[in-house]
């Protein structure tokens, strides 16, 4: 008897250690019951979440963010495949192309936020008086050097996009995969734009045999370049002048061709019921203050009266570069296309170059 | 298979089980107590219908479907076969699942072989040296070898100019990660041998390799099948390895992730999703015929095989099982090297700032309490509906087909790979009009998810356990006219605490670990650790997922040492019956 009695004072004990750590899981989770919880979107980078999420909640007490974070085609994927299931309530920083898709599906919900009239044309669906979204600001392509590994290689620093189609750089180059990321979508539609449709794909068929691999991500290319992995990858400036500061020996480069870009943008995503919440939060995305927030990672920003700042090392002639007019229409409208299109050429890279 | 113990029905079931001569039982009549337990069968298959039979089905309909629900037959298989890309994964996949087989097999049998038939030494140091792939997440090796024979690698010169990125960094990640299965089966295998036959060999003077030819081989010849099968059946399905270094050499399982997660394109998810299941069905039927053999191989009057030290064979052998321990090893301590380092190559500073989880985004520490949340969760809920589902089908009275078919089920979470449960959950859950769509993006459907996921391994060994304990006990309690739920606690459940106990951190360790099904159903605030680091990788930051998986692996190598302690003590405390 008293042998199963200890028996199961040790099943009983150990059972309890289990269930304290669920009990403590349970504990750290929750926030004040008053508030109102939004469930927010985004495809920003991680390291820009804490600081937009804590000038948001300190200008609107009684609402709280929670992030959903992914590259641009998941998230956009996810909206997508919950359009009958909705969970989000607001969109903050996903490429307006994406958006746009969503906009087609009707999915999102008009509003005009305060300040609307301070955000320059480009910035803005212009389409009727009530747009379902507003632009934030832009992020362009850029092309991260490691000058390090490029010495020792024996490469050339390219300064244009054809350029990276010499052979020297055979298994050098790597770039996000446009399925995924917003980055390798918005630098392909700005190849098929600026080459032409035929001349485009004849310069990603002549990329790719230089190809190493295509990310998931658009920030990797530039820091696996930045860890001298690969020397030359395919991304946009901010993590490449985030890492210059770190100490990583790169050189961002913008090609003399022009670069292509995307906007990131807000919108709220029709059905939520959290829709004065949602509002405030798209005010405040179209604000000054959110504008100087954005301007610490990018340089062009969607509102007049806010003059951007360069931030340390970053490129000085993005904004000259950027490719002009960029028809996001197109890009949106013809998005899967170009994605089918894409995956039909490029999707198998059966065996890694060596 | 996290544990000897968990293996099925390893050579104590054989022994124990009452060897004919039973007395003729009187039935009795069913009562109150009968109903309830039927009752509880019913309420138990209803639950393998909602969280197994109806996702997998749902996924199954998906597949014949076009994008606005119309049955369109096998179009999309028609369309997936006509793509030379998604082809090429179908056999990149078999490419590196069977070489990846061959060399995990070949490894782990000599390394069983050193444990179970040598007396080297340190065999109690290198048997749990060998298990510590377990504890950590699959996609750990693949950040490893990028540090070891990546572009800036250590040993980048070993490979002569090949790249770790793509069949080779898969194939060495699988062989670690899938080691450690091989192991367990091919020990169980091995220890099982009759010391008689080797005895009769001496005697009629065999020279060793032909007693290893005509003994030690065909008397582990199931345990290599099922090995095998099991091995390749992981290999195949894996998808932190090739996410991490597969690069452009795509296979099937991070297919799914780039059709559903990538182009939102889910019925092509739910072909490549079925294609996954097929080899794996196939080699979980092979595997289950073979385990019935390995059962029947040792009569009752076998002599177990005991090992007499043989000087120069044991030195071998102990260098080749150091060799391959040091591999394991070699890969843990780069992973944790990597975490602590301030930037590689450039800066190789030891610094802690990696684990500052915080610098990365609004998430810090929090998707390790959900990883510790949901792990304590899925162990005591898990423990409780395995133990006693097992006990339903087991000992119950009655309802005896029922009761067959949902021990069959109950197998089949081991031939479902974990990114084909995942889909099949969202596209029950999240179909429009299930009222259990509630789950969704809750720490619910994580729970349930995983404890279907680990189902079957689980189930085995509550069943291998409950078939100790004679069916008598609840005659003779029915007899007694005690209640057959205090028969249950004080008797079934204190005799079977090793195997509830094993079942629990198995649970525990796998929840900490998995990443493949969890990826399609996490939410923002139910985002676990594992996943954290694939995402973190993904983003290009390798030294804090490396930092993300070091803090997994020493999760799971705690609660296992507790484990371990606790049941060195129980053993001497209560298992005492089982010697002879």
């Amino acid at each position: 008897m008293k042998k199963e009695s200890l028996t199961r004072r040790l099943a009983l004990m150990s059972m309890a250690a289990l269930g304290s750590v669920a009990a403590l899981g349970l504990a750290s989770a929750p926030a004040a019951a008053e508030d109102v919880v939004l469930k927010v979107y985004t495809a920003i980078e991680e390291e820009q979440m804490p600081p937009y999420k804590e000038a948001f909640e300190a200008a609107n007490p009684g609402i709280k963010i929670e992030w959903q974070r992914d590259s641009t085609g998941v998230v956009t994927a996810r909206l997508l495949a919950e359009k009958e299931n909705r969970q989000a309530d607001v969109v903050w920083g996903l490429a307006a192309s994406s958006l746009m898709v969503l906009d087609q599906e009707g999915m999102l919900e008009s509003y005009k936020p305060v300040g609307f009239d301070q955000i320059k044309d480009d910035f803005k669906d212009r389409r009727t008086g009530w747009p379902t979204w507003v632009g934030m600001d832009a992020w362009a392509s850029a092309i991260c050097f490691n000058t390090a590994e490029a010495e020792k290689l024996g490469l050339p620093k390219p300064t244009s996009w054809k350029d990276l189609l010499d052979p020297v750089y055979q298994g050098h180059i790597v770039m996000p995969n446009p399925g995924s990321s917003g980055t390798g979508f918005l630098s392909v539609a700005a190849w098929l734009q600026m080459f032409g449709e035929t001349g485009g794909w004849q310069f990603m068929d002549g990329l790719h045999a230089n190809m190493n691999t295509y990310t998931h991500s658009g920030s990797k290319p530039c820091k696996a370049a930045g860890a001298g992995e690969y020397p030359i990858g395919i991304s946009f400036s901010y993590p490449g002048v985030k890492l210059i500061n770190d100490g990583a020996p790169l050189e961002v480069i913008l090609p003399t061709e022009g670069i292509g870009w995307e906007m990131e943008a807000t919108a709220i995503m029709k059905g939520t019921d959290k829709l004065e919440a949602a509002q405030k939060l798209a005010d405040f995305a179209a604000s000054a203050e959110a504008n100087k927030l954005y301007n610490q990672s990018y340089q062009v920003l969607a509102r007049k009266d806010v003059t951007p700042e360069l931030p340390e090392n970053y490129p000085a002639n993005e904004a000259d570069l950027l490719l002009s007019p960029n028809n996001f229409e197109w890009a949106a409208g013809n998005r899967q296309a170009i994605l089918d299109e894409w995956q039909k050429r490029y999707g198998a890279k059966s065996e890694p170059k060596s | 298979m996290s544990d000897a113990a968990l293996a099925p029905a390893g050579p104590l079931a054989a022994d124990i089980r009452p060897s004919g001569n039973q007395p003729p039982r009187i039935r009795p009549q069913a009562g109150a107590e009968d109903w309830v337990m039927r009752g509880a069968i019913a309420l138990l298959g209803v639950y393998f219908i909602i969280t197994l039979v109806l996702p997998l089905y749902t996924l199954l309909i998906k597949s014949v479907e076009d994008k606005d629900k119309n049955f369109i037959g096998v179009a999309n298989f028609a369309r997936y076969f006509a793509d030379p890309a998604l082809t090429q994964s179908l056999i990149n996949t078999f490419t590196v699942s069977i070489i990846g087989t061959v060399i995990t097999i070949f490894l782990a049998f000599l390394y069983a072989y050193a444990l179970t038939r040598t007396c080297m030494a340190m065999r109690g140091i290198l048997r749990a040296v060998a298990l510590v792939p377990l504890l950590a997440p699959s996609l750990l090796p693949g950040l490893a070898l990028i540090y070891l024979f990546g572009n800036q690698g250590i040993f980048k010169g070993l490979l002569m100019g090949h790249e770790i990125y793509g069949p080779i960094g898969i194939i060495i990640g699988e062989v670690f990660f899938a080691f450690p299965h091989a192991l367990i089966i091919l020990v169980t295998a091995l220890s099982v041998a009759d010391q008689r036959l080797y005895e009769a060999a001496d005697s009629l003077r065999a020279s060793p390799t032909r007693v290893f030819m005509t003994v030690t081989l065909p008397g582990c010849r199931y345990g290599l099948i099922s090995a095998a099968m099991v091995v390749f059946t992981l290999i195949f399905t894996d998808f932190g390895v090739p996410k991490v270094i597969g690069g452009s050499y795509n296979v099937l399982a991070t297919d799914v992730y780039r059709q559903v997660i990538g182009q939102f394109n889910f019925q092509m998810g739910a072909v490549v999703g079925l294609l996954l299941l097929f080899p794996a069905v196939i080699s979980f039927t092979v595997d289950r015929l073979v385990q019935r053999k390995q059962v029947a191989l040792l009569s009752a009057r076998a002599v177990p095989y005991r090992p007499s030290p043989r000087p120069k064979t044991d030195r071998f052998f102990l260098i080749v099982a150091c060799l391959i321990a040091g591999f394991l090893l070699l890969i843990l301590g780069m992973a944790f090297l990597g975490s602590i380092i301030t930037f590689w190559p450039y800066k190789l500073v030891p610094t802690l700032k990696w684990y500052d989880f915080t610098r990365l985004g609004t998430d810090g520490w929090g998707p390790y309490f959900n990883s510790l949340r949901m792990a304590a969760m899925v162990a005591l809920i898990g423990t409780a509906i395995v133990f006693t589902g097992a006990y339903l089908t087991e000992k119950s009275r009655g309802a005896k087909g029922l009761r067959s078919a949902l021990h069959l089920i109950a197998m089949v979470p081991l031939a479902v790979p974990g990114i084909v449960l995942g889909l099949a959950y969202i596209f029950f859950f999240n179909a429009p009009g299930n009222p259990l769509g509630l789950i969704y993006n809750t720490m619910t459907i994580l729970v349930v998810n995983t404890i279907c996921h680990f189902y079957t391994v689980c189930h085995l060994t509550a069943v291998t356990a409950l078939k100790q304990v004679d069916a008598e006990f609840e005659a003779v309690s029915a007899s007694l006219k005690v209640p057959l739920f205090r028969t249950f606690w004080r008797v079934t459940v204190p005799v079977c605490l090793p195997a509830i106990l094993d079942i629990s951190v198995y649970l525990f360790v796998n929840a900490m670990t998995t990443v493949s099904a969890v990826i399609f159903l996490y939410a923002s605030d139910t985002k676990l650790m594992s996943i954290n680091a694939i995402n973190t990788d993904d983003a290009g930051n390798t030294a804090s997922a490396c930092a993300m998986g070091m803090v997994i692996v020493v999760t799971s190598a705690v609660l296992k040492g507790l484990h371990s302690l606790l049941v060195r003590r129980l053993h001497k405390r209560t298992q005492a019956w089982r010697q002879r």
